[in-house]
């Protein structure tokens, strides 16, 4: 059987972005090895991690179970839209301060879940917030330090 | 992922013209949550994954005073962010709000999680106590089942080739109509019942019960529709009293097994705990 590629015209962190695609291959993928956006990372594969979080017409998605060809037409945004040329997200620099990383491979997950929250919702309770990061895991640093920071960020907004 | 074709018919015409065509080798893809975990994992062998979220119809819902119908790829976000419909379908919005995480409930919802037919599904036992009829599209025309004869089998439907699930619709019960749908789980989100139950009841003006809806997931080989528990209900007082002898019948409609996440005493027991818990819920949703 020959599979012919697929053409996806989208937006990604506020830029046009065209690219080919297989049609079986996921959006997490045409990201990292099409786009060149490694940002997004690849944990679990099923859904349980959130490490490859990243927003679809500004609704949080694990990009591991997106196809690729589904995003003709939609507004992307990742982990390398955050930071901007005057410095790094309010949350990015609140996960610095308060040490809400160690390894990092869950950060960038956090990070864009995260945001998709207090652009939503811009003083959550801590509650909220818990309730809304467990679709993302991480090992290390027991989160207590991720939802410090999360919880910055709200209060100084 | 092991190679298929990508399709995204505009109508749900196109879309069963898809599926009938390659049978087996083609599946419909509504959020995707748990087809293209079941890809990955080797489940199916498939030419052709039929994304229906292009289809207008299957992604809206509709609202009115007469009830909901729901597109089969409407995501469960979709339900909960909607105040009206969060008011009226309170077991619907239980579940819509513990599918998964945030990022999931972006892309899933009742039609999949009811098509995919898992004992342990969230969503279906709040689609029995919400009394929702499953529309069926097919070669040969249209058919409406109600939801709790959907699932045949763990992982099986009533779906026959070609078909496709259009919509849901669940009537809306008004004033007096309380539901509820609680599971048990190890952890505070993001796991798969050991147990659950969804229940409603409808209360008259003389606080006597005229309709009542229990279900189980987790406990039997599909999501259960407690008939006898339910049956029980209808005419008594809604109170806790005629909750606890519906709760215990319910634990003698359950059928669990034991496996890794509990055993068959736990899991009765589970259900009896539950059902009086949500038919209390529900009551107080009623008079809240």
């Amino acid at each position: 059987m020959s599979i012919q590629k697929i053409h996806v015209k989208t937006t990604i962190n506020g830029r046009p972005e065209e690219f080919l695609t297989d049609p079986y291959v996921s959006l997490l993928d045409a990201l990292r090895e099409i786009v060149g956006l490694t940002g997004s990372k690849e944990g679990c594969l099923d859904g349980n991690c959130g490490a490859c979080t990243v927003s679809i017409n500004g609704k949080i998605v694990d990009s591991c179970l997106v196809l690729a060809a589904e995003v003709d037409g939609q507004n992307l945004e990742t982990v390398e839209g955050m930071a901007t040329a005057d410095g790094l997200h309010p949350l990015q620099q609140a996960f610095l301060e308060e040490a809400a990383l160690q390894c990092g491979i869950c950060t960038p997950g956090f990070l864009v879940a995260a945001k998709g929250l207090l652009d939503n919702e811009p003083d959550p309770s801590e509650e909220r917030i818990r309730h809304w990061l467990a679709g993302n895991l991480c090992r290390c640093t027991g989160y207590e330090n991720i939802i410090k920071a999360v919880k910055k960020v709200a209060e100084n907004s | 992922m092991h190679p298929f074709v990508y399709a995204a018919p505009s109508t749900v015409k196109e879309a069963v013209e898809i599926l009938t065509k390659h049978g087996d080798k083609a599946r419909p893809m509504a959020g995707g949550t748990d087809l293209l975990v079941q890809i990955r994992g080797g489940r199916f062998d498939l030419d052709m994954v039929v994304d229906i979220k292009k289809i207008p119809e299957l992604t809206s819902v509709t609202n009115n005073n007469d009830g909901l119908v729901i597109g089969s790829a409407v995501a469960c976000h979709q339900l909960y962010e909607d105040d009206d419909i969060s008011k009226n379908y309170p077991g619907l919005i239980d579940a819509a709000t513990l599918i998964g995480g945030i990022q999931i409930q972006s892309r899933s919802g009742f039609g999949g999680n009811l098509c995919n037919a898992t004992p342990s599904a969230d969503g279906i036992g709040p689609l029995i106590v919400h009394s929702t009829v499953a529309n069926i599209q097919g070669e040969s025309g249209t058919r409406s089942i109600p939801v709790e004869e959907f699932c045949t089998g763990p992982g099986r439907n009533a779906l026959g080739k070609g078909e496709m699930l259009v919509s849901l619709s669940i009537p809306n019960k008004g004033k007096g109509f309380g539901a509820a749908y609680e599971r048990f789980i190890p952890r505070n989100e993001m796991d798969i019942a050991v147990a659950a139950v969804a229940s409603s009841i409808l209360v008259g003006s003389n606080g006597k019960i005229s309709e009542a809806r229990i279900a189980l997931a987790s406990v039997g080989p599909t999501p259960i529709f407690a008939k006898k528990a339910s049956d029980f209900l209808i005419g008594k007082e809604a109170n806790e009293a005629s909750f606890k002898e519906a709760a215990a019948i319910a634990k003698s409609e359950c059928s669990p097994i034991e496996d890794m996440r509990g055993t068959i005493e736990q899991r009765q027991h589970l259900v009896e705990v539950i059902t009086l818990r949500t038919l209390n819920k529900s009551l107080e949703r009623i008079e809240g």
